[in-house]
């Protein structure tokens, strides 16, 4: 197919690298230096898309970031699928392959357009919800097809080949856009020494110099342009970062870049030492000061039909004709409230190429560019603006009309132009975007019909981002900028060298936002102001009749300003037309918020390597590969890998959990069983005060703890509330080790550390983790001892090595401390060694096990056995709101403790100390075969109405092979005097089980059997 | 993402490398059983939250592991000065005299309401 609307010479394409690309399956060609926007008007593709509610057809608007209608999917493979591209950001390469999100079938014959062709006049803002929400059960099937037709674009079915970086960087000056503001900037900041990022979202830096008319120091624009562009890539003090969107802008001066370094190239980039390369990077910049060189959007005007394909931005006409070669129609009229726009009407008439006429707002339009324009002999219809577009598919007239711009109404009939281009300028927007992720409200200037930043502490703006537009004065304010930024980090800055270029006499620009049609805005043809969201100037003015005053407000009701586009073309013709609705000033009607990202970021590059096995840390304990090949199934706690059961192979079928776990709890029961517990959190506690700080964090008594002796203790908040529990042992007068539930580790430690440091620094007392270093092996059940008597030189004698004793000495010929605690409520040895010996020890005891039948478990029936004990987990009993009395602990709380310990207080508050606080007690299911389930509400009336007071739950719950039932820990309110009597547990599906309330000491209440 | 000067290891630091652990300068009474329950409360669960300047705790927790103190701007996040636990800030807000949030209760609620609240 022939490139219809490519010239012959002019732009900065290579006419001799012919490219081809597919775009909804059509083969075209291009040139190297194309977008895929540009390639398209090339090609004379019209329609890109279809609208995302009424699918209306839609074509190529801009030539930047604010584009809103060529939005594509690209990707010839399906791992290669990226959504949300903007085809006027995409630069060409051999073999691209792109399709329009929007359309169902397709873009040419879209059955949805009969819907909004139909129902259009029928489809306020809030449509789709008013018509199809009822009945509330069918949304989800309408919402289908709703979603289908819209088409938003969708992630890749596979999983992503590519890789993504993450990059943190530091520099002293970050200058955002490297046009003429931001060349200039960089240049003034680099020579003074200071270390620069020059970051651009373009493919190519220059900005608007790379299609202005303008000359500097008499030669091209880009000639400079590649000047600048060379000397600072020559610098070490510099780094460029083209093909980058700085995406937000957050606190402290940090800012998160976007480089795309593959994206240009797509799935055809070349790979680097056999491997693909980084295909992004998110660049985590913090710099010391910033200067913000972004710009300026060019508003469209709205008029009727203003989304025809063929209706552009005047800018982007002149884009198109000077940088790619491409003029997108033959016939244009060109409708602006401004001088700059004529560059348009001068390009395409230079193309060779009719221009009908210019429909100009102002009375008496008189500036240079309005002269030349005149000279040309171009017919300039003043007083006037384009009221209406005609075409379907494509532009085919236009209706220009003489307007009252402040009664907002049509002089005349006015006339019916034959042309198939409209270009349209309503003036420029500043790209604020950036500025205000920061929260900075930004500020209403009348002289220039815009909103300008409001700027915090370390940023500058320069150039079109502060409404400075004549390139000499954008060139000066940037330098100055630049300049100013690299003095604030201590830099010494040059004198201005700066080219010079002529100075334009423009004429004043009139404000114009949505041109006036003989019919009643309600009634004239569809008045687009954001062309991704459907929203038109009806919408807003049926939003704020239907009492949507705040421009937040409108914005939510009609969904203007939302998605990808996050309102670069419309949001301030939308505040215009809501402002004039209700006949307020536009700054009284304020701005919405811009949130980041600017442009969006596909997930690989937020993720960067944060993924798959580097998402989380893992955990492993020093017997990790032992557990491995023994079969463990492994559960996952905090970061910890800890095995859960260890399922074996019986006449050859695999154990089910609940097989292995009864196995497991009989082996602890009447042999002997191994836990690897090595994941406890332990904190070596040292210092002369240390003795007396435990008897503050702990609820119970630690003076007289000898050494050799251990001792159990819980820890609350000061509200009084328990938030973790552990043994503590006295190494030495002077030396204790701590230890805490294995999730609690951190936390604990981070609260002894901060009672320490806020509260009590006079107390001489240090703190250190130690759970990495050692390694605990727990040895349980009646052969214990033989077991142990096997492997060790400790007297394991029963009157001499007591329960809560703790000795050391060595096991399996390694130094180990062992204790004397027990979890599971049999006789129970907890081995500490060295971590890199606990694989020797645990083997060496499998070594002298096997005659005991020693039995390796997990964590499952670890709770299953200390559950029967009724030994509870901090976390999993408690929640935060149960105090060491509503435990029933009252052999570990030391009321008559001299110093008032950290939740002591708390216990008399009145409402910790209400007798109807939820208690903890055992329950007993009524069937033995039902296990509870955990959760489950406690009620003490079944037949109660609906709904029925909820009087506690169940906080552990498991089969006992010991006593052959289930049996549950609940805490129920007034528990510890309902002991015997009856509750109901109703389930979900309607049963209601029944169970008794009974002492949470289920096996062994006298703890007979730990001290055998 | 704040960039947080640490008073202990005399830089700045990412945020990544700390928390935050509420309002600053809440002492514990150093009589606990002397408080009244109302004075008890307050202690535990009463924080001024204000809008603009505010004293705040922080810990360099993957850092010096010390606790330490920031004034803060909580409109427009700005970090006023960092400063070590025991030291008292020197930019607080003297438009707004810091109320002792005890007594501002006491005095502008009728006794009863506060029952009726805590019930």
């Amino acid at each position: 197919m022939n490139q219809l609307n490519r010239l012959d010479r002019g732009g900065r394409v290579d006419r001799s690298r012919e490219l081809s690309f597919t775009f909804n399956g059509q083969s075209y060609r291009g040139y190297a230096g194309d977008t895929l926007a540009s390639a398209l008007l090339a090609n004379g593709v019209d329609i890109v898309n279809r609208s995302f509610k009424y699918s209306r057809p839609r074509g190529i608007v801009a030539a930047g970031a604010e584009e809103p209608n060529a939005v594509v999917q690209l990707g010839s493979s399906e791992a290669g699928q990226v959504p949300n591209v903007r085809a006027t950001q995409q630069a060409l390469f051999d073999g691209l392959a792109a399709r329009s999100t929007n359309g169902w079938p397709n873009v040419q014959r879209d059955l949805m357009g009969l819907v909004g062709k139909l129902g259009g006049g029928f489809m306020p803002p809030g449509f789709y919800y008013k018509t199809f929400m009822a009945p509330a059960s069918m949304w989800m099937t309408y919402e289908k097809f709703i979603r289908k037709g819209a088409g938003l674009g969708r992630a890749p079915a596979e999983r992503d080949p590519d890789t993504y970086d993450h990059v943190n960087r530091h520099c002293d000056v970050l200058v955002v856009g490297a046009g003429p503001a931001g060349l200039s900037a960089a240049l003034a900041a680099a020579r003074s020494g200071s270390l620069v990022i020059l970051a651009d979202e373009q493919e190519e830096m220059g900005g608007s110099l790379l299609d202005s008319r303008e000359r500097l120091d008499e030669r091209p624009a880009d000639q400079w342009v590649a000047d600048v562009v060379t000397e600072l890539s020559a610098m070490d003090n510099v780094l460029l970062l083209p093909r980058t969107t700085a995406n937000g802008y957050h606190d402290h001066n940090f800012l998160t870049l976007h480089e795309r370094r593959t994206e240009h190239l797509g799935e055809t980039a070349p790979e680097q030492e056999g491997r693909r390369p980084v295909r992004s990077r998110l660049h985590r910049v913090r710099a010391g000061r910033v200067v913000l060189a972004s710009g300026a959007h060019e508003r469209p005007l709205v008029y009727g039909n203003n989304d025809v394909p063929g209706n552009l931005l005047a800018g982007a006409v002149s884009s198109y004709i000077r940088r790619y070669g491409v003029v997108p129609g033959s016939k244009l009229v060109l409708s602006t409230s401004n001088d700059h726009a004529y560059r348009a009407a001068l390009d395409w008439l230079e193309s060779g190429r009719d221009v009908v006429a210019i429909a100009d707002a102002r009375a008496e339009p008189s500036g240079e560019l309005v002269e030349q324009a005149r000279a040309q002999g171009i017919r300039i219809i003043p007083g006037a603006a384009v009221i209406e577009a005609r075409g379907q598919n494509r532009v085919s007239g236009a209706r220009v009309a003489r307007i009252n711009i402040d009664d907002f109404r049509v002089e005349d009939e006015g006339e019916l132009l034959e042309c198939d281009t409209i270009a349209s300028s309503g003036g420029y927007s500043p790209v604020i975007h950036l500025a205000s992720h920061t929260g900075a409200r930004p500020t209403w200037r009348d002289d220039i019909l815009g909103f300008v930043p409001s700027l915090v502490a370390g940023v500058q703006a320069a150039g079109g981002v502060q409404g400075i537009y004549s390139t000499p004065e954008v060139l000066v304010d940037g330098w100055t900028a630049g300049a100013e930024a690299a003095r604030a980090g201590g830099f010494e800055a040059l004198e201005a060298d700066l080219p010079s270029v002529e100075m334009r006499r423009d004429g004043e620009a009139v404000a114009l936002y949505q041109v006036p049609h003989q019919k009643a805005t309600l009634r004239a043809p569809k008045q687009f102001v954001d062309l991704q969201n459907d929203v038109t100037a009806a919408g807003i003015e049926v939003a704020t009749r239907e009492g949507f005053e705040s421009i937040e407000h409108v914005k939510r009701y009609t969904a203007m300003g939302f998605g990808t586009d996050q309102g670069k073309l419309g949001n301030i013709n939308g505040m215009a037309i809501a402002a004039r609705c209700l006949g307020r000033a536009i700054p009284e009607v304020g701005t919405t918020v811009f949130r980041p990202n600017y442009t969006p970021v596909t997930f690989g590059a937020i993720v960067g390597r944060h993924c798959r096995e580097l998402f989380d840390p893992k955990r492993y304990t020093a017997m990790h590969q032992w557990h491995v090949e023994h079969g463990a199934e492994f559960e996952d706690v905090g970061q910890w890998k800890r095995p859960w059961y260890f399922p074996r192979r019986v006449q050859g079928r695999q154990e089910s959990m609940h097989e292995a776990v009864a196995r497991e709890c009989r082996a602890v029961r009447e042999k002997v069983g191994i836990l690897d517990a090595s994941t406890l959190g332990k904190i070596d506690i040292q210092g002369p005060d240390a003795r007396e700080f435990l008897g503050r964090v702990y609820t119970n008594k630690w003076a007289k703890l000898a050494p050799g002796r251990v001792r159990y203790g819980l820890m609350c908040k000061d509200d009084g509330m328990v938030f973790d529990d552990g043994t503590t042992s006295c190494l030495a007068e002077n030396h204790f080790l701590m230890t805490t539930s294995t999730g609690g580790a951190a936390t604990v430690l981070e609260w002894l550390e901060l009672w320490h440091q806020t509260e009590w620094p006079e107390l001489e007392v240090y703190f250190n983790s130690v759970t990495d270093h050692w390694a605990t092996l727990t040895v349980t059940g009646p052969e214990a001892r033989k077991l142990m008597s096997e492997v060790t030189d400790i007297d394991l004698d029963r009157d001499s090595f007591k329960f809560m004793d703790w000795r050391e000495g060595k096991v399996a010929d390694v130094p180990a401390r062992v204790f004397r605690i027990s979890f599971t409520g049999e006789l129970a040895y907890e081995i500490n060694v060295q971590a890199n010996y606990a694989l020797h020890v645990w083997e060496t005891l499998f070594a002298h096990g096997e005659k005991y039948e020693l039995t390796p478990y997990g964590t499952e029936t670890m709770h299953v056995l200390r559950a029967e004990k009724g030994f509870i987990i901090a976390g999993q009993d408690t929640d935060g709101s149960v105090t060491p009395e509503d435990l029933g602990m009252y052999w570990a709380i030391g009321y008559d403790k001299p110093f008032s310990w950290i939740g002591k207080r708390a216990l008399t508050r009145p409402d910790t100390a209400r007798a109807d606080r939820k208690q903890l007690v055992g329950l007993k299911p009524r069937d033995p075969g039902v296990i509870l389930e955990e959760g489950a509400q406690i009620v003490f009336e079944p037949e109660h109405a609906i709904p029925m007071p909820m009087k506690g739950h169940v906080t552990s719950s498991y089969y006992s092979p010991t006593l052959d039932s289930g049996f549950a820990l609940a805490v129920v309110k007034g528990g510890h005097h309902r002991m015997g009597e009856t509750v109901y547990l109703p389930m979900v599906d309607g049963q209601v089980h029944e169970a008794e309330i009974v002492s949470p000491v289920f096996v062994d209440p006298k703890g007979e059997r730990q001290n055998v | 993402m704040f960039y947080i000067y640490c008073p202990y290891c005399g830089e700045h630091r990412e945020e990544e490398e700390f928390h935050p652990k509420g309002e600053a300068h809440i002492a514990r009474p150093s009589d606990p059983e002397s408080c009244s329950d109302e004075e008890w409360g307050d202690y535990l669960f009463f924080r001024t939250n204000p809008r603009g300047i505010h004293h705040e705790m922080w810990i360099h927790a993957v850092g010096c592991r010390k606790f330490f103190n920031i004034t803060r701007n909580t409109a427009s996040y700005e970090i006023l000065e960092t400063y070590r636990m025991g030291e008292q800030p020197s930019i607080t807000d003297d438009s707004r005299e810091p109320l002792d949030v005890a007594q501002a209760r006491t005095e502008n609620t009728p006794a009863d309401n506060l029952e009726g609240a805590r019930a």
